[in-house]
């Protein structure tokens, strides 16, 4: 018999003798109360894969189930992950094993960190009797993602495990949200827990303690802004859905009369044929709303971060207006944009509090007038060719079938900017999209993890040939669990925003963004059992969507479009905002 | 300009590493730090020295180390009336007949002989980093075989002046 045998008999006898005098412990190893923590944190559904240093983990799941979708990939469990707690609000919930598990985890939690979506992904580790000597899968994934998560714990003792749970998922799910790390050496999933008061430790976290509500001197300072404004703007990101602020910010919108714009992030915050609304800001964002950006008096951001993307050259970003800032991360505010009213609140909180005051509307009838006719003058525009299908019209067509109303998923690149720009969104949480990291083969798995948060809701993952063929295996999850996810690849042979950058800004030097060979996606869709449609005629297209969008299985549609197509208009890197190419004007 | 930057972090493994990874990662460049027990149990103070080009940067800097879970309390001191403490230990080459010539010249320092050898003295020098900036430039024409400084330490003194300035984000 092995001495850790004889030690967890002795302690299972010890644990058994005050049986009768006092309230009956089961025996519980790391394993057990770990799943049993999961329970009580609420959490319905493991993204995962299993591995050496998880073993005791799966085999407490086997026996104490919680459902579990078993990627082809770690990376799709991660993104897939990301994807269910984007439209869900809760925590993704992440299992892999030590090594390369943990290591195929990096890009989805980077990804997490930078569009602050709340995960708590658990990692196995070796051993802590060999952590530190290059055991086989060990890696040092406390040190690789401490720079990429919100915090990271190793638990080195089983009695810290029950705190660790509460604490990861309460860090993960409230302030600025993000992901959390925790990594179990196999151990402490075996050891055993001797005492009652060791499983029901509680959050004990002083360095941690988010500001939620705004401070009313800053409030009233932003009425003050606001109510003399002559052409104010509000810029609303993502924190708005974060915060489930969308009723307050329409309210605000609409009592005030005051024009939104979006950060990318921030797309359904408000719908999308809102009267008020100028469409999305930014290197691809409307004319109107880089325009009113530039001229604006008073910039309202609603937990945006002034991401690079969004600004252009800062010199010249919103060089009249008095900038007020709500943010729920301190940090956030004056990073990159000086700004005159900083309100670190959580949203909702700040719009309450705004609201609160009932303040006149400011004059704003001028302003609209002219925005009005900056959208008649300078709509978003493409054109169309005779014979072959127009990315942008694809959308439109998914657009009108879905009619407005599906979850759209997407990766990063030009049919990232062309869904932002042409599927008006009725919805909020309805928009999942790799914003910060840029994440390629993003999208396809988000769409399975949205799809399990919703499963009434029609989810289209909206995707590039290239990005696709980065997470592709996970068809097989469509296949074991008919999940009807909709995949529409805008194929156009090429990455088409490195091809565009190199056209634009390279002379056309296609260096390695062109792919003519590509596998047949319709027999890649049937050799998973699943109905592959390909689209290559336009008088086709339109049928063909509505058949396969509309079913109730899960599609794989290869929807061949035009490849030198660019997405305009734009903001070349280094210029400012007001300074877009590709404007047409009626 | 230079920051003196006080934490009060959680005294547990890998926090130091957080910290410093922060500031790399941001792009700082620490001068000295230094880390040690506070006068609370669990709870580690470090006093960092750094160098930035504004209070936009030294703003950003206190804002994402109060991120850090780990990290209970943060301060930029230096515009504070505070007491700052560095050691340096200074091996410098010390032939008999120099000795008492080194002795004399460096005693306004009032460092002290911790070690010495036949051609070798070890001086231990306390007091702010001018100081031994000082100490050392007066002793580098002997030849100094050996050097190692702890960095500074420092905190705020009991009495402040009035209208002390301070970064607008500590207001």
């Amino acid at each position: 018999m092995s001495a850790e045998v004889q030690t967890k008999q002795a302690v299972m006898e010890m644990a058994q003798e005050p049986m009768e005098q006092q309230k009956q412990i089961q025996p519980m190893d790391g394993s057990a109360v770990l799943i049993q923590g999961l329970k009580d944190q609420g959490v319905e559904v493991i993204f995962g894969y299993p591995g050496g240093a998880v073993l005791p983990i799966y085999d407490a799941l086997y026996k104490d189930p919680i459902p579990h979708v078993l990627a082809r990939h770690e990376q799709g469990a991660i993104h897939a992950a990301e994807g269910y707690a984007r439209v869900s609000g809760k925590p993704g919930v992440v299992l892999a094993t030590s090594g390369p598990g943990a290591t195929n985890l990096v890009t989805g939690i980077t990804d997490a960190m930078m569009d602050s979506l709340p995960l708590v992904v658990f990692t196995g580790q070796v051993a802590s009797t060999v952590i530190g000597t290059d055991a086989f899968q060990e890696a040092d994934v406390i040190g690789i993602t401490q720079p990429i998560t919100k915090h990271n714990y190793q638990v080195r003792d089983v009695a810290d495990l029950p705190r660790i749970i509460k604490e990861a998922f309460h860090i993960a799910s409230t302030g600025r949200r993000g992901p959390v790390v925790v990594d179990i050496p196999k151990n402490v999933a075996t050891e055993i827990f001797v005492t009652e008061e060791e499983r029901t430790a509680e959050v004990n976290l002083p360095g941690y303690q988010p500001t939620t509500t705004p401070n009313y001197l800053q409030i009233q300072k932003a009425v003050e802004a606001i109510r003399f404004a002559r052409k104010p703007l509000i810029l609303a990101g993502a924190g708005v859905l974060h915060g489930q602020a969308m009723a307050e910010l329409k309210t605000v919108v609409e009592t005030k009369r005051i024009p939104v714009t979006n950060t990318l992030l921030g797309l359904g915050s408000i719908e999308g044929t809102h009267e008020l609304f100028l469409g999305m800001a930014g290197m691809h964002g409307t004319y109107t709303a880089n325009m009113a950006i530039s001229e604006c008096d008073v910039l309202i951001n609603i937990g945006a971060r002034f991401d690079d993307r969004l600004t252009g050259n800062l010199g010249t970003f919103a060089p009249h207006a008095r900038v007020i800032h709500i943010d729920i991360d301190p940090a956030e505010i004056g990073k990159n944009v000086p700004t005159e009213i900083p309100i670190v609140s959580d949203s909702k909180e700040a719009l309450k509090a705004l609201l609160n005051q009932e303040f006149e509307a400011p004059d704003t009838a001028d302003w609209l007038t002219y925005l009005n006719g900056l959208q008649e003058e300078s709509p978003l525009w493409y054109n169309t060719d005779e014979h072959e299908i127009l990315p942008q019209e694809a959308i439109q067509m998914i657009h009108r079938i879905t009619e407005g109303d599906a979850i759209v998923t997407t990766d990063v690149g030009q049919h990232q900017m062309w869904a932002a720009q042409y599927y008006s969104l009725n919805n909020p949480d309805h928009w999942v999209t790799s914003g910060g990291l840029g994440t390629m083969g993003f999208g396809f798995p988000a769409a399975i993890g949205a799809q399990i948060a919703k499963p009434n809701e029609r989810v289209v993952a909206i995707v590039g040939d290239g990005g696709f063929q980065m997470t592709s295996q996970e068809l097989s999850l469509l296949q074991e669990m008919r999940i009807p996810v909709k995949v529409v690849i805008l194929n156009n042979g090429a990455l088409g925003m490195v091809r565009q950058w190199q056209e634009t800004f390279y002379d056309e030097r296609y260096s390695q963004s062109l792919i003519p060979v590509q596998p047949d996606f319709v027999k890649l869709a049937e050799a998973y059992d699943l109905k592959g449609y390909r689209i290559t005629k336009k008088e086709d297209a339109e049928q063909i969507f509505r058949e396969a969008l509309l079913s109730d299985e899960p599609v794989l549609i290869d929807c061949r479009v035009k490849m030198l197509e660019n997405v305009y208009p734009m903001v070349a890197p280094g210029k400012g905002l007001q300074d877009m190419i590709g404007v047409k004007s009626k | 300009m230079k920051r003196v930057i006080t934490v009060t972090v959680i005294n547990q493994s890998g926090v130091l590493n957080r910290v410093t990874g922060l500031l790399m990662k941001r792009q700082f460049n620490i001068e000295s730090i230094t880390v040690g027990h506070s006068e609370q149990t669990g709870m580690s103070k470090m006093t960092f020295i750094v160098h930035v080009e504004d209070e936009q940067k030294i703003e950003q800097l206190v804002k994402q180390l109060q991120k850090q879970i780990d990290v209970i309390k943060v301060n930029d001191i230096t515009d504070k009336a505070i007491v700052m403490r560095e050691l340096a230990l200074v091996k410098v080459v010390s032939p008999p007949h120099a000795r008492s010539e080194i002795n004399s010249i460096i005693e306004p320092f009032r460092a002290t002989v911790i070690d010495s050898g036949k051609n070798v003295v070890t001086y231990q020098v306390t007091g702010a980093p001018e100081k031994i900036e000082a100490f050392i430039d007066l002793v580098k024409p002997y030849g100094i075989k050996e050097l190692s400084r702890t960095g500074a330490t420092a905190f705020t003194r009991e009495i402040q002046k009035v209208n002390t300035p301070q970064l607008s984000i500590l207001k």
